[in-house]
């Protein structure tokens, strides 16, 4: 099988990783000892690496590239064909609500907080969702309004002592305001341009609360922010914790549920057609400027909402929660998943949430492992795990 | 009066910096626009490249002038691989597909790159030997401008002088050009478009490489994490010219750097960040497209 022209690529990628991860790999220096570190072993690791990563690599490629050309056009993925079945269907969802619901009584606590996170995630993504997924609008800044969730609710629980469910809805609106202060400035900008200016946004409200110590207490952050509660019970820690779990499965289900009522609305598919192309759209009497704020801003009160359930999670929050970083993470979840699929963004979330939370057994490699798994899904699957599937109508013959 | 030209001379310093990783991220933006978020990654493998150079020479005895000509040119050349390197693994293949995935497979290069020297170095700052020698002759004029500054501003100079030339007068420039701007059509008049590709990485690379090395003797220390940031700057610097355009790279990094040297002198160090990027809220407000950026017109 193995040809000599494979063998040969595979050794002059051996050979190019041994010279390209040389300086870096095999050589350490402590400068303050003056003492230079030969790790000569790195070496051969490299140019092993390299000989089979390649030929790996190639093969797959070429796989990828024979499975595009032969690919049915119309053929649903597998996973839904099966969701057709409905004796299929109705017994993988009752399994999965028992397992949902289960999971806290299963599973230990730190399960069900990395659960939490992960649902925090779900939501975070499918509002953002609605802004880069349907609207086509790139934000980079999205995590801006999640901030905005949940310091509106550590601050005004700290001055005026307004409890989780009033901080709640008023959190989202604040999102939803920020959002529309944010789309209007911005809706002529396009593409990348979009995408540098909400990165910069997401920047000035991270760096606003971390200077400004009399509004935000700066880098120290809010401590001591109550955990939701209903008046009159009294919550153990573990307690709150499946309390705050389930209270995240019924946002969750809200969430979709909004969102899947959005996208087939008017609304939604004046994002979609936006998305698609801006001047045929207003060609059609679509108001522009109407549809990119309302995308913004309802982005924005999912992220707001979220915001403030994790305020109310972690009881203590400070800018460090808010960089960049977890923009990028928010939009990995999206597009991982599949940009525009409700479905993908929730497999996205779980993926890239519990993905790092399960490679500690790695520990220091999780994160490069993390960043090679981007890389690779991308490569072999650049529409996210489970692509959106456009609605198509088929005309049947004896119809008409 | 004295202060207002240190501060212009510090803004013109700190933009010329910037203007080093914009150059990168525009040309290669202008050529497959992707936003190459693994740039600072290689600017940071550079830096890297040669601090271990540089240490492994001066620890075998070589002479100054010696190790600042060996340490500059092999980090050049690593940063080149480097950058070649990720443009054939993680862009090469996404070349036809939605553009967000590529976004997606270039953060998660950069993480990965991120990783690999915290794992194969160190995660704490190294001391990085200060490489620009201080000029004799330079002396009376040290303390408007001291020489590694000199010597920054005089490099970016001739960077920005070399890829003008190129870009505009060169076989090679011509076929750039010709690439960004209509893919198919420049394969059917029979340029390599993935050679071309390949190019401006490798170009892209080079000039982020010699900003390393150059900042890194400026500030004196390095570690694994100054691309993220650097590559974030050099990037609102490129968008703010106009991204795509060389000439709007380096206008872009020298205004930031500017108005960000300007606000920490006369107002305030903390909020020197936040005026930054307001100042690129209000400036592509008015300017959509960036500075020097073409407005595109749109056929239907």
């Amino acid at each position: 099988m193995m040809s000599f022209e494979k063998i040969k690529k595979g050794v002059l990628a051996g050979i190019w990783f041994i010279f390209l991860t040389f300086p870096i790999m095999v050589i350490r220096v402590n400068t303050v000892e003056n003492i230079i570190e030969w790790r000569w072993i790195n070496m051969l690791y490299a140019g092993v690496g390299g000989f089979f990563l390649s030929i790996i690599w190639d093969e797959l490629l070429r796989k990828q590239e024979a499975n595009k050309n032969k690919a049915v056009t119309g053929e649903m993925p597998i996973l839904q064909r099966m969701m057709e079945n409905p004796s299929v269907r109705l017994p993988s969802i009752i399994g999965l609500v028992i397992f949902v619901c289960a999971f806290p009584y299963i599973f230990s606590m730190y399960q069900t907080n990395i659960m939490i996170s992960a649902l925090i995630y779900i939501m975070l993504g499918l509002g953002l969702n609605i802004v880069v997924g349907l609207a086509g609008l790139l934000d980079l800044g999205y995590v801006a309004f999640y901030a905005v969730g949940a310091y509106s609710y550590a601050l005004l629980n700290m001055h005026f002592g307004v409890n989780f469910w009033v901080a709640l809805p008023i959190g989202a609106a604040l999102g939803a305001i920020c959002g529309m202060i944010l789309g209007y400035p911005v809706l002529r900008l396009k593409g990348d341009y979009l995408a540098i200016v909400t990165l910069g946004f997401g920047e000035i409200i991270r760096l606003v609360l971390e200077n400004w110590n009399a509004f935000s207490q700066g880098p120290s952050g809010i401590a001591n922010i109550p955990r939701p509660a209903i008046p009159g019970i009294e919550f153990s820690l573990s307690q709150a914790t499946v309390f705050i779990y389930f209270m995240m499965i019924l946002l969750v289900i809200f969430t979709i549920f909004m969102v899947h009522r959005l996208e087939n609305s008017r609304i939604g598919r004046a994002w979609i057609a936006l998305r698609e192309d801006e001047i045929a759209c207003q060609a059609m009497g679509i108001d522009k400027t109407k549809t990119k704020l309302t995308a913004f801003s309802l982005g924005a009160t999912w992220a707001g909402m979220a915001g403030v359930v994790f305020a109310a999670k972690t009881t203590f929050i400070n800018p460090a929660s808010f960089t960049i970083w977890e923009s990028v993470m928010i939009l990995c979840i999206v597009v991982i998943g599949g940009m525009g699929s409700i479905a993908g963004v929730i497999v996205g979330a779980l993926f890239l949430i519990l993905v790092p939370e399960y490679l500690r057994a790695f520990s220091e490699y999780r994160m490069l492992v993390f960043g090679a798994v981007l890389v690779i899904m991308m490569v072999f699957r650049p529409g996210g795990l489970i692509a959106n599937v456009r609605k198509t109508y088929q005309f049947k013959s004896s119809e008409i | 009066m004295d202060y207002f030209l240190e501060l212009f001379l510090g803004g013109l310093t700190r933009g010329s910096i910037y203007a080093l990783i914009a150059l990168g991220y525009t040309m290669v933006y202008g050529i497959i626009e992707l936003i190459n978020f693994a740039h600072g990654e290689i600017y940071m493998i550079g830096a890297f490249t040669a601090l271990i150079v540089a240490s492994v020479l001066a620890m075998l005895g070589f002479n100054h002038l010696t190790i600042l000509i060996l340490a500059s040119v092999l980090a050049v050349v690593y940063s080149c691989a480097y950058g070649f390197t990720v443009e054939k693994i993680a862009y090469k293949p996404l070349r036809h597909a939605p553009r967000l995935s590529a976004l997606i497979s270039a953060i998660g290069m950069s993480l990965f790159l991120q990783n690999y020297v915290l794992l194969a170095q160190t995660s704490d700052f190294l001391p990085f030997p200060s490489l620009i020698p201080d000029f004799d002759f330079w002396e009376p004029y040290a303390h408007i401008i001291s020489s590694p500054e000199l010597v920054i501003l005089g490099t970016t100079f001739c960077v920005m002088v070399f890829l003008t030339i190129l870009i505009k007068f060169t076989r090679i420039g011509k076929a750039m050009r010709a690439t960004s701007q209509d893919k198919i059509m420049s394969a059917l008049v029979g340029i390599d478009v993935n050679k071309i590709i390949s190019i401006t990485f490798i170009v892209g690379s080079a000039t982020a490489a010699i900003g390393g090395v150059l900042i890194a003797s400026h500030i004196g220390q390095i570690n694994f994490y100054i691309g993220f940031i650097a590559g974030i700057k050099a990037f609102v610097a490129a968008v703010l010219g106009g991204i795509g355009s060389i000439p709007g790279a380096v206008l872009g990094s020298l205004v930031l750097g500017w108005t960000e040297s300007f606000f920490t002198g006369y107002i305030s160090s903390d909020y020197e960040d936040v005026f930054a990027f307001l100042f690129l809220v209000f400036i592509l407000i008015f300017r959509p497209s960036g500075i020097l950026g073409r407005k595109e017109t749109k056929k239907v």
